[in-house]
């Protein structure tokens, strides 16, 4: 870590760092966690800083609000390499790696307008099964129909989009 | 026979099953057809209630499970037409599925939407037979494909294939070339205009899987390497352009004069039936000509389907 990264984590008292987001998702992976900022929460986005691992990264920081595992899952979905440091009293106190579900469920939607889990009325979510994590490609298990990376980033700004 | 791996099996996607699957279900048709034949067909299925839930109109594939089921004395009941469509109105499908659930002891299922099939199989605890779910899977078209294929030339494994036509919607399409990924064709040729190439997924199992495929549009370039020609529908509506469906209709025309100049002599002629004029009526008392064969096949398989998932000794 440069000293100056040292500096962005210990400025938070309490609360959760999510560090090395690909540079420019870090506006999406505020959009996964369903934060819009009129939470309260305090959040700093630090976008396309130096990173040694990743030539150029974004930091999130979320202060007042520790993540879920099913939270972590889901942003490995678009930053797969998106490490997560739980804070308290200034102290990094947990540093976990996303790590992609073998099933995603219930996050992205088919993009296929006749798949069953597009039919309005019906109790299922969709579901999708991995078959490639980088280039993201996933399947879905109903209509078999592959949808990509481009594709989960566009329906998570639309998501944004429909929040405002 | 020990047949523990089919009863109350679900019949999904052509995935589902192994080849070794699809022999034995290949060897009970095969019985099953001679049965027919001789006019004597034992009553496997008496006492059990088939359901034919028919959301979207099919009377071929209707008729055909329709057939199997009462050729071995079961009863069937469901719905199709007009009142499938006023029921698919009132409650959803999940609903109508656990209704149909309670009453049949196997659900045969027709719908329009993709994965309705594999959503009913999680509702249902009774085996649930995929009759065609939009332009996905259609596993005992393919099974009754391959059955024919394999009572034509023996094997279905060193063989080229080409599949003609609308390889992106027609789920017939789709469904045979899965199958074939069971199984070892010395070549597959997908032959189709641009805009109806196969689809990713399709495309991607076959890389899994290893066959050897080409995408071409024309089959003057392939017709005379091919053993089985399986020829599908191209709907106008697929063309955004109507300009576009008149340039490709002429191309995919298979006539006896075609056949004559082009192909093998041992060449056969697939389609899943009904067709409109892609293919001409003086190929059908031509040697090439295996469509019929194909359609009636569609009985015996079926029959072969149902008896094995209901655990009839057969
Ligand atoms: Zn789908």
């Amino acid at each position: 870590m440069t000293p100056s990264e040292g500096l962005l984590v210990r400025r938070i008292r309490e609360g959760t760092v999510i560090d090395h987001i690909p540079a420019g998702r870090a506006l999406a992976v505020l959009r996964i966690l369903g934060i819009t900022g009129r939470e309260g929460l305090r959040v700093a986005v630090v976008m396309n800083v130096e990173s040694r691992r990743l030539g150029r990264k974004d930091i999130v920081k979320v202060e007042g609000r520790h993540l879920s595992s099913e939270e972590v899952n889901r942003i490995a979905l678009i930053a797969p390499s998106a490490t997560i440091n739980i804070v308290k009293g200034y102290q990094v106190i947990e540093k976990k790696r996303v790590k992609l579900p073998s099933v995603i469920e219930g996050i992205v939607a088919c993009t296929n307008p006749t798949c069953i889990t597009r039919k309005p009325r019906e109790p299922l979510r969709p579901r999708f099964r991995i078959l490639a994590e980088r280039p993201l490609q996933l399947q879905c298990t109903y209509c078999g129909t592959i949808i990509d990376e481009e594709d989960v980033l566009e329906q998570l700004e639309e998501a944004g989009e429909e929040r405002r | 026979m020990p047949r523990g791996n089919w009863e109350g099996r679900d019949a999904i996607s052509i995935l589902d099953f192994t080849r070794d699957d699809l022999e034995e279900l290949f060897d009970v048709a095969a019985r099953m057809k001679e049965m027919l034949q001789r006019g004597r067909v034992p009553r496997l299925l008496e006492g059990r209630i088939v359901a034919l839930a028919f959301f979207e109109p099919s009377t071929r594939t209707r008729l055909s499970f329709e057939t199997a089921a009462k050729r071995l004395g079961a009863e069937t009941i469901g719905f199709a037409g007009e009142e499938a469509t006023s029921l698919a109105k009132g409650e959803n499908l999940a609903d109508t599925i656990r209704m149909l659930d309670g009453y049949a002891d196997a659900i045969v299922i027709r719908h329009r939407y993709e994965g309705s099939a594999l959503y009913a199989a999680e509702v249902a605890e009774k085996p649930v037979i995929n009759a065609g779910d939009g332009k996905q899977h259609h596993p005992t078209q393919a099974m009754l494909d391959l059955y024919t294929v394999k009572e034509l030339f023996g094997t279905i494994d060193g063989l080229v294939y080409g599949v003609l036509g609308d390889l992106r919607f027609g789920r017939a399409a789709s469904s045979f070339i899965l199958a074939l990924t069971l199984y070892q064709p010395r070549k597959l040729y997908l032959i189709s205009p641009p805009l109806l190439r196969a689809r990713p997924e399709v495309r991607a199992r076959l890389d899994e899987a290893g066959i050897d495929y080409e995408e071409v549009s024309k089959l003057d370039d392939v017709l005379g390497e091919l053993d089985v020609l399986y020829v599908t529908r191209i709907q106008r509506e697929r063309f955004p352009d109507p300009r576009e469906y008149e340039k490709v209709r002429g191309s995919y025309r298979v006539t006896r004069e075609l056949l004559e100049r082009g192909a093998k002599p041992e060449l056969r002629v697939l389609h899943p039936l009904p067709r409109v004029d892609e293919i001409a009526a003086n190929v059908d008392s031509s040697r090439y000509a295996a469509y019929f064969l194909q359609a009636r096949n569609g009985v015996p398989v079926r029959m072969a389907l149902l008896s094995l998932i209901l655990g009839a000794e057969v």
